[in-house]
């Protein structure tokens, strides 16, 4: 019970933070409408080469959006040492990347859900014949993806060229991630039936645990000098 | 006495032969230190002597790379969260966070200390360090000696056994000064242990009632302060002890 009120505790300082100065998801909605918009103005394709196209557009904006959201996440506990300030806590180093990661998940979902109604609208797309498998697929890929990028953030901090660092660092380790990601999406965009894809799908809910679970036990050496 | 207090011999916070290096740089060598309830310790040194790794160490930021920090006898990394909840410390940069208030930060670190009656802690805190007019107010608002302040406030709010602050008069006035100078003095008798560090000797020779002297990564005198050797002490102490010797004959 006390894990949970330590979580909940970091998730909403999370959350007021970014309240407070609006920066985080701000920047990550606009990035990802411009990819968009741009992709938009550079392909211009017809139904068929939309569906060839667009989860691979999907997964790189969310990727980058991604790379904004865990920069800035952990620009803010670099700002005065206050992850320092949490690593003092008698609390398992554990909770404060659960926390962390709670509320990167939310800030990314939000620039998710953006991304695909601005997609929807410039390459007149409806996702909702298959609305369910594709949130489904999305959901369990970006919480892969928020475990890998919540640690790699805080690793990133601590070196110099933390803006390039963090997506060198994190993109190779996120690679099965956007894959099974990628191959997912478009078989549910397509319109398959869901057993050509739900090995994907697995494969994402696989990644997902095995990166949580890793990025739980390491994070305490992260934060130790 | 009761099952989980360890013996006398063991309790307190203890460097074994500790050294930290960062690349090739030895930031603390052979480091050998220990700290009991009732201690009143001025940590003094020139710059880069350690002052700040040994205090990182003992709060549990950084590991040593070699030799054994202990709480209580055991590895204060394996035995972390019993040391942290023990250990209040006031670094360099105040971990406070820019965008929340005064109140809001004392709130969120109490939960990550698990405070019961966290409220009234706050108000008491808030009260101790005259921020109760303030606590409405970001901190990114706030002066570096008012920012100063809560960092402390901070620091005191889990009524930890051990308190380590690295140059904690840094920005304070007068005034504040005064306060922390009383709330330190009665920190030992009231059983607990503070170990700081500060440029200022004469304050810090005041509040202490043992130096430890570094230099260059090296402990060179643990002990009372009375005791400390000529050749250890500052040069503006020497000079006003030369003086007044001299004025004497």
């Amino acid at each position: 019970m006390q894990s949970l009120k330590i979580i909940a505790a970091i998730f909403v300082k999370d959350l007021r933070v970014e309240w407070r100065n609006r920066e985080t998801l701000a920047s990550m909605c606009v990035f990802g409408i411009l990819v968009v918009f741009l992709f938009n103005f550079a392909f211009e394709p017809g139904r068929e080469e939309s569906l060839r196209l667009l989860p691979s557009l999907l997964w790189i904006s969310f990727a980058f959006a991604g790379v904004l959201c865990f920069n800035r996440s952990f620009a803010v506990e670099r700002e005065n040492a206050c992850l320092e300030g949490m690593a003092v806590a008698p609390v398992d180093p554990g909770l404060i990347f659960l926390g962390k990661m709670l509320a990167n998940l939310l800030f990314l979902g939000i620039a998710e859900c953006v991304i695909v109604f601005a997609v929807a609208l410039w390459f007149n797309f409806t996702f909702l014949p298959s609305l369910k498998w594709f949130a489904l697929i999305t959901f369990l890929g970006t919480v892969g993806y928020v475990a890998v990028g919540t640690i790699f953030g805080a690793i990133a901090a601590n070196t110099h060229m933390r803006e390039v660092m963090l997506p060198v660092l994190q993109f190779p380790v996120a690679v099965p991630v956007f894959i099974a990601g990628i191959e997912a999406t478009t078989g549910a965009l397509k319109g398959d039936p869901p057993s050509s894809y739900l090995g994907w799908v697995r494969l994402e809910a696989v990644i997902a645990v095995v990166f949580i679970v890793l990025s739980y036990l390491l994070f305490e050496y992260v934060l130790e000098e | 006495m009761p099952p989980d207090t360890p013996p006398p011999d063991r309790a307190g916070l203890e460097l074994r032969n500790v050294s930290k290096y960062f690349g090739d740089l030895a930031a603390l060598s052979g480091a050998q230190l220990r700290v009991r309830l009732g201690d009143a310790i001025l940590l003094y040194g020139p710059n880069g002597a350690g002052k700040t790794t040994l205090l990182r160490l003992l709060a549990t930021v950084a590991r040593p790379s070699e030799g054994e920090v202990l709480f209580d006898g055991e590895d204060v990394h394996r035995h972390a969260t019993a040391a942290r909840a023990a250990i209040g410390y006031v670094s360099h940069p105040t971990s406070l966070y820019g965008d929340l208030t005064v109140r809001e930060n004392l709130k969120f670190f109490g939960r990550m200390f698990a405070l019961p009656s966290l409220g009234m802690k706050i108000a008491a805190t808030l009260e101790l360090f005259r921020l109760s007019d303030r606590a409405g107010t970001p901190v990114r608002k706030l002066s570096r000696g008012l920012q100063q302040r809560v960092s402390l406030a901070r620091a005191f709010l889990h009524e930890p056994q051990f308190l380590l602050l690295d140059e904690p008069f840094t920005g304070l006035d007068a005034a504040n000064v005064e306060t922390l100078e009383s709330l330190l003095c009665q920190l030992p008798a009231q059983g607990k242990a503070v170990i700081f560090s500060t440029h200022d000797f004469e304050r810090g020779a005041a509040l202490a009632r043992r130096l430890v002297a570094l230099e260059a990564g090296k402990i060179r005198y643990d002990g009372p302060l009375a005791l400390i050797p000529r050749n250890l002490l500052p040069v503006t102490v020497e000079r006003s002890r030369q003086k007044a010797e001299g004025s004497k004959q």
